[in-house]
C-alpha cells in the first residue's frame, strides 16, 4: 500500500508592524499572502491613540491647541490653523489682515515641510535611501525659519485663536524669501534624483491606481483625490482666511508614467504642489501689511455662544476638520476631529488586493499617513 | 604551457618551477605554506573588508551630503573596528524556536562560499594561491553555495520576513547565475582557458588588448552583463531585495544579532570584492599595468586633473578637503606601491575603481521589484548574453580564421 504524500501549500498571515521600517509610525497591517502576492490587508490601528479628543473636552479652548500640534506631527501648523479657524468661527471672532498673511505663510511652510518628509520617506520605501537626506537638509531649513517665529521645531502652538502668538522677528521675511529662492533650485535636483528616475517610475507607475469614483467614494482628500485627477482643493474650492486672493494652480494627476490615480501620480502631486506653495509664499510676503494688528483682542476667558460648527481646511494630507459643540462656557462640549489620513488608510484595502508586498509598501508611501492624525 | 595568441609565458614558467604555490603539487612544505598563504589571504580579505565598509560609509556620507563617520580614528577610519567590536561583545540571541544547528551554522557557510572564492584570485603573476585550470568555474561553483547558507539562515530563524527574505534570495540567485555564466563564454572563447591566470596572459599587451575593448560592442555588452549579475548575485542595490529594508525588515538576516549578524555582513562585502576581481581578471586585464605611452598618458593625466580640479571645487567643507588631501597621499604610497609592485598595485587600482561604481549605485538607485528582476533576467539579459556569445564567436572566427578542424567528423 502507497502512500502519497502531497506538499500542502497554504495561505499565511503576516503581521507588518507595528514595528515595521516602512508602516509610517505604529501602523499595524495584517496580510495573508501567496508567497509574495498580498490577497488580504487589514490595517490595524490604534497603537498611538492618546484621547485627544477627550482632552479637549475637559480643558478650554486655548488648551486644545497644543494637543492639535500632536495630531499631524509633521504639519502642526496647519492642524493649529484648522482648529483656530473652529473655534473662530463659533465664537465670531474677526482675524487681523496681517495675522492671516503670516497664517498662510506658516501653512504652506508647513506643507512643504510635511511634502518633504513624504517625498524622502517615499524613497526610503522604495530602496533609495540619499533623496531622504536631502528632503530632511531642506526640512531643517524650514524648522529653523519656525524656530525664529515661535520656539519650537516640532510641536509649535504658533497660532491663537484670533490670530498667531507673536510677531514675525526682524529679518524673517528676507531669510523666507532667501529660502524660497533657494529651494526652488533644489526641487530641481529632486526631480532629477527621484521623480524621473527610470526605476523608480517602473515601481510607482500603474501601481496602487485608485480611479477618481472610488478616491470620492471612500473620502480621499489631499494629494490621493488629487492625484485621481479630481480638482479639489479647499484653498480654492471654499477659500477660507485669505486664500481668493492667491493665484496659484492645483496639481493634479494626469497618468502620465501609467493610468490616472497611481502611485507615481500622487507622488507627482505632492511634488508639484511643493512648487505652488512656494509661489504662495512669495505673493504673500510681497503682500504682507507692514502694520496691523498679528492677534485680534480676544478675551482670556474664551466663551463662545451656543452652537456648533464644523470648519474643514486644507492641511498637507487633505480634508482637516474640526467639529466643535459650544454648551456656552469656556470649555468645548465636543470636540472631534475629521482626519484626513484615516480616510487616506481606508483605501488601502480596496486597492491592494493581489498586489506584491513590495507594491504594497509602495502604496502605502504614496498614501503618506502619519500615524499620530489617524489614531489622535 | 601552450601559446595562445603569441602570449609569452616566459615569466609564468620561472614560477613554475617553484611550485610551491601551486595548489596542484603539493608536498608536506607545500601544504604548510599553503596554511600561511590561506591565512595571508584571509588577513587580507578581513583588513580590506573594513575599508571597504568604512570607504562605503564615507561614500554613503558624501553622497548625501554629509560627513559620515568622523569620531574614531581620524576621519572615522577605525569605525569599522570599533563596530565589529562592539558585535563582538554583544550577545549572541537564537529564538526560542529556531532551528539551532542550522541557525549557527548559516553565516559560516555564507562566509566561506565568499572566501574559498579568493583561492583562485591572482593579486598578482605570482600572488595566487592556486592557478586551477578551472579557476572560473570553481569560484562560479563556490560563490553559488553561498545561496545556500541564505536559505538556512530564512529557513532556521522559524520567522516569517526572513524566509521571504531566503526564497527572494534563493530566486536571485540561481537566475543571476545564467546570464553571469553565459557572459563569462566570450571571454574563454577568446582566451582559450579557464585558469585564471591564463586569463590575465591572454590580455597581455596594453590597454587596448584588455577584454573590454576587444570585440566591440560584444565583450562591452558581456562586461554589463557580467557586472550588473554580480550585483544582484552580492545581493547589492538596485537588486537588494534579500534584504530589502523597507520591505523585509532585515531580510534572511533578521534573527541575527552579534558576531553572526557581523559574519553576514563581512561575507556580503568579501563577496562583493570577489566579484570586482573577478570582473577586473576577466574584462580589465587583471594586474596588467594598462601600458599607456606617449599621447594616452598625457591625455588621460589631463583628464584626472579635470576630475581632480572639479572634484576640489565642489568641496565645500574643510574636512573633505583634508580627506581629499589624505587621498592625495594614499595616491602617493600606491605610487611608491606601484614601483615596487606594480602588479598588485594595478590589481587594486582597478577593483577598486569598480567596487567604487558599485558603492556609488547603492546610493543613487532605489530598488527593483522581484518580478522586474525576473523579467530583466530571463528575458532580457540571458537572450542578450546568448546573441552575445554567437556574436563573439563571429567576430572571433573573422579574426583569427575558420580554424581547419572545425568541423570535428
Amino acid at each position: 500500500m502507497t502512500r502519497k504524500r502531497e506538499f500542502k501549500s497554504q495561505e499565511i498571515y503576516v503581521n507588518m508592524g507595528p514595528q515595521h521600517p516602512s508602516t509610517h509610525g505604529v501602523l499595524r497591517l495584517m496580510l495573508r499572502t501567496d508567497g509574495e502576492i498580498v490577497s488580504d490587508v487589514a490595517p490595524m490601528i490604534g497603537y498611538l491613540h492618546r484621547c485627544a479628543e477627550k482632552y479637549g473636552e475637559s480643558g478650554t479652548y486655548q488648551m486644545m491647541i497644543p494637543y492639535t500640534d500632536r495630531m499631524d506631527y509633521l504639519a502642526g501648523m496647519n492642524c493649529n490653523w484648522a482648529y483656530c479657524l473652529a473655534a473662530e468661527k463659533l465664537g465670531n471672532v474677526v482675524v487681523p489682515e496681517r495675522a492671516e498673511y503670516i497664517r498662510i505663510v506658516m501653512g504652506e511652510l508647513n506643507r512643504i515641510a510635511s511634502h518633504l518628509i513624504a517625498f524622502g520617506t517615499y524613497g526610503l520605501d522604495l530602496g533609495a535611501f540619499t533623496p531622504f537626506f536631502y528632503a530632511l537638509d531642506e526640512r531643517e531649513k524650514i524648522l529653523d525659519l519656525f524656530e525664529m517665529v515661535c520656539g519650537a521645531r516640532l510641536t509649535y502652538s504658533y497660532f491663537r485663536i484670533g490670530g498667531v502668538s507673536q510677531d514675525l522677528p526682524e529679518g524673517w521675511e528676507q531669510r523666507c524669501n532667501q529660502f524660497i529662492d533657494d529651494f526652488r533650485l533644489r526641487m530641481k535636483e529632486f526631480n532629477d534624483l527621484l521623480s524621473h528616475n527610470y526605476i523608480f517610475i517602473k515601481r510607482t507607475a500603474d501601481v496602487g491606481v485608485i480611479s477618481p469614483a472610488m478616491a470620492i467614494d471612500y473620502g480621499c482628500t489631499g494629494p490621493v483625490l488629487r492625484g485621481s485627477g479630481v480638482r479639489w482643493d479647499l484653498r480654492i474650492d471654499e477659500a477660507y482666511s485669505l486664500y481668493d486672493r492667491f493665484r496659484f494652480q492645483i496639481p493634479i494627476g494626469r497618468g502620465e508614467k501609467g493610468a490616472i490615480g497611481d502611485s507615481w501620480d500622487r507622488y507627482m502631486v505632492r511634488i508639484r504642489e511643493m512648487e505652488q506653495s512656494c509661489d504662495i509664499i512669495k505673493q504673500a510676503l510681497r503682500g504682507l501689511p507692514d502694520t496691523g494688528e498679528y492677534r485680534a483682542k480676544v478675551p482670556k476667558v474664551f466663551k463662545p455662544p451656543k452652537g456648533e460648527v464644523y470648519v474643514r481646511s486644507e492641511s498637507s494630507k487633505g480634508e482637516l476638520g474640526f467639529y466643535l459643540i459650544s454648551d456656552g462656557t469656556d470649555r468645548p462640549y465636543r470636540v472631534k476631529a475629521r482626519s484626513p489620513s484615516l480616510s487616506n488608510l481606508c483605501v488601502l484595502p480596496a486597492i491592494s488586493e493581489g498586489m506584491m508586498i513590495a507594491d504594497l509598501v509602495a502604496t502605502l508611501g504614496s498614501l503618506d499617513i502619519v500615524m499620530g492624525e489617524i489614531d489622535r | 604551457m601552450q601559446e595562445i595568441n603569441g602570449v609569452s609565458y616566459l615569466t609564468k614558467q620561472i614560477w613554475t618551477d617553484a611550485t610551491w604555490l601551486r595548489f596542484l603539487s603539493l608536498n608536506e612544505l607545500g601544504f604548510f605554506l599553503m596554511l600561511i598563504a590561506g591565512v595571508l589571504v584571509l588577513t587580507f580579505v578581513l583588513a580590506y573588508g573594513t575599508f571597504v565598509v568604512w570607504a562605503e560609509r564615507k561614500v554613503a556620507g558624501h553622497v548625501q551630503d554629509r560627513l559620515g563617520p568622523m569620531r574614531v580614528g581620524w576621519h572615522g577610519w577605525l569605525q569599522t573596528l570599533a563596530d565589529g567590536i562592539k558585535l563582538m561583545m554583544k550577545e549572541d540571541i537564537y529564538p526560542t524556536l529556531a532551528d539551532k544547528p542550522l541557525f549557527v551554522l548559516a553565516p559560516p557557510i555564507v562566509f566561506l562560499s565568499a572566501f574559498v572564492g579568493y583561492a583562485v584570485v591572482p593579486f598578482s603573476q605570482n600572488a595566487q594561491m592556486a592557478d586551477l585550470d578551472i579557476g572560473v568555474l570553481y569560484i562560479m561553483a563556490t560563490a553559488s553555495l553561498g545561496v545556500i547558507g541564505l536559505i538556512m539562515a530564512g529557513w532556521a530563524s522559524n520567522s516569517k520576513w526572513p524566509l521571504y527574505g531566503a526564497m527572494r534570495s534563493a530566486a536571485l540567485t540561481v537566475a543571476y547565475g545564467i546570464p553571469l555564466g553565459l557572459s563569462i563564454i566570450p571571454v574563454l572563447m577568446v582566451a582559450g582557458s579557464l585558469s585564471m591566470q591564463d586569463l590575465v596572459q591572454s590580455q597581455n599587451g596594453g590597454i587596448l588588448h584588455w577584454n573590454f575593448f576587444r570585440c566591440w560592442p560584444f565583450m562591452p555588452l558581456a562586461f554589463i552583463i557580467f557586472f550588473i549579475s554580480n550585483l544582484a548575485e552580492t545581493n547589492r542595490v538596485p537588486f537588494d531585495i534579500a534584504e530589502a529594508e523597507s520591505e523585509l525588515v532585515g531580510g534572511y538576516h533578521t534573527e541575527y544579532s552579534g558576531v553572526s549578524f557581523s559574519v553576514f555582513f563581512l561575507a556580503e562585502y568579501a563577496a562583493m570584492y570577489l566579484a570586482c576581481a573577478v570582473t577586473t581578471t576577466l574584462f580589465l586585464g587583471g594586474y596588467l599595468p594598462p601600458d599607456l605611452s606617449g599621447i594616452p598618458l598625457i591625455l588621460s593625466l589631463a583628464l584626472l586633473g579635470i576630475f581632480l580640479f572639479w572634484r576640489f571645487k565642489t568641496f565645500h567643507d574643510r574636512s573633505q578637503v583634508s580627506e581629499a588631501i589624505f587621498c592625495a597621499i594614499l595616491v602617493a604610497a600606491i605610487t611608491l606601491l606601484w614601483g615596487v609592485w606594480p602588479y598588485f598595485f594595478w590589481f587594486l587600482a582597478k577593483t577598486g575603481v569598480l567596487l567604487y561604481l558599485m558603492l556609488h549605485l547603492r546610493w543613487t538607485l532605489p530598488r527593483l521589484r522581484i518580478d522586474q528582476m525576473m523579467y530583466m533576467c530571463w528575458k532580457v539579459l540571458t537572450p542578450v548574453a546568448f546573441i552575445n556569445i554567437l556574436g563573439t564567436g563571429l567576430w572571433w572566427m573573422w579574426i583569427t580564421g575558420i580554424p581547419k578542424n572545425w568541423w570535428p567528423y
